[in-house]
């Protein structure tokens, strides 16, 4: 891992929360709570509902540049969402913008060295206001996870 | 509704696990890694067949907990994973108010989770803070 991509910025990116989105999402994390999944527009979304943004932007916005990851060692360690209010309403829109917080390194139980990174990304709404942050931690092992 | 520390949320379970509940996350969500679902794939990483995707039990886990406490009323939500889940894994969604305090004029609740597999391992564990519900 190249640590020099401490402090990256993707490009910030429009997330509109949808009203079918957050329905099948909820589907999927096997909620039938009518706040989810009644006819819409649901008056908030699934808390995990925003990670899924980041799979549906172009390069530009992602927080990583050109660092090569090496997938076959890749885990995800932890992942947190902080909300200063409830979840965002559908139909809301937001302006996210990721970033790579920190990169740090720590001795693995059986030998080896893991890069843990943290990547945050900030959910505004249209008045520039937090309403969502995430925060995710990644670990690159020395060896494939499953080795 | 009763909110002291100690009290325990209704558990839920999950399971058997499939390949499909895999995939239907992953479409949801758009994170199409083959190791979820393509089984060479997995297998050339070292790992004996497909495995659940972490974010797809981490969502159920926040379904859980919205359904005791409120979607609305979450403000915080955590989770660390532990072991992998695996097709076939019948898993245990639970979790406990730890702390009750107030912050900003809002009464707060912090509870611990955890997914726990049938054979007792940890799956992942998690922590939240909620609003405490009127």
């Amino acid at each position: 891992m190249d640590n020099s991509i401490e402090g990256h910025r993707g490009k910030t990116f429009r997330v509109v929360v949808e009203e079918g989105k957050v329905r099948e999402f909820a589907r999927a994390v096997k909620s039938s709570n009518p706040a989810y999944v009644a006819d819409g527009p649901q008056s908030t979304s699934p808390v995990t509902f925003l990670a899924s943004s980041a799979f549906w932007q172009g390069p530009e916005h992602s927080p990583w540049g050109d660092a090569k990851l090496n997938w076959e060692r890749i885990l995800h360690g932890e992942q947190e969402f902080v909300f200063p209010g409830p979840p965002p309403a559908a139909g809301t829109e937001l302006t996210a913008e990721a970033r790579i917080d920190r990169v740090y390194e720590k001795q693995g139980k059986r030998g080896g060295t893991m890069t843990f990174v943290d990547v945050v990304t900030e959910y505004r709404d249209g008045s520039g206001t937090v309403v969502a942050e995430s925060r995710g931690t990644i670990i690159e092992t020395s060896q494939p996870p499953g080795s | 509704m009763e909110l002291d520390v100690g009290t325990e949320g209704p558990t839920w379970e999950d399971g058997p696990l499939t390949v499909t509940d895999f995939v239907r996350y992953q479409g949801a969500s758009g994170d199409m890694n083959p190791i979820h679902h393509d089984t060479e794939f997995a297998q050339r990483a070292g790992f004996p067949k497909p495995f659940a995707v972490g974010m797809r039990q981490a969502g159920v886990l926040a379904s859980w907990a919205t359904d005791w406490l409120g979607p609305g009323n979450v403000r915080r939500f955590k989770v660390q994973w532990r072991e992998q889940a695996w097709p076939g894994d019948v898993l245990t969604y639970s979790g406990t108010i730890t702390a009750k305090r107030e912050e900003g004029g809002q009464r707060l609740v912090d509870i611990e989770m955890a997914v726990t597999r049938q054979t007792g391992g940890t799956h992942l564990k998690g922590w939240a803070t909620f609003v405490v519900p009127d």
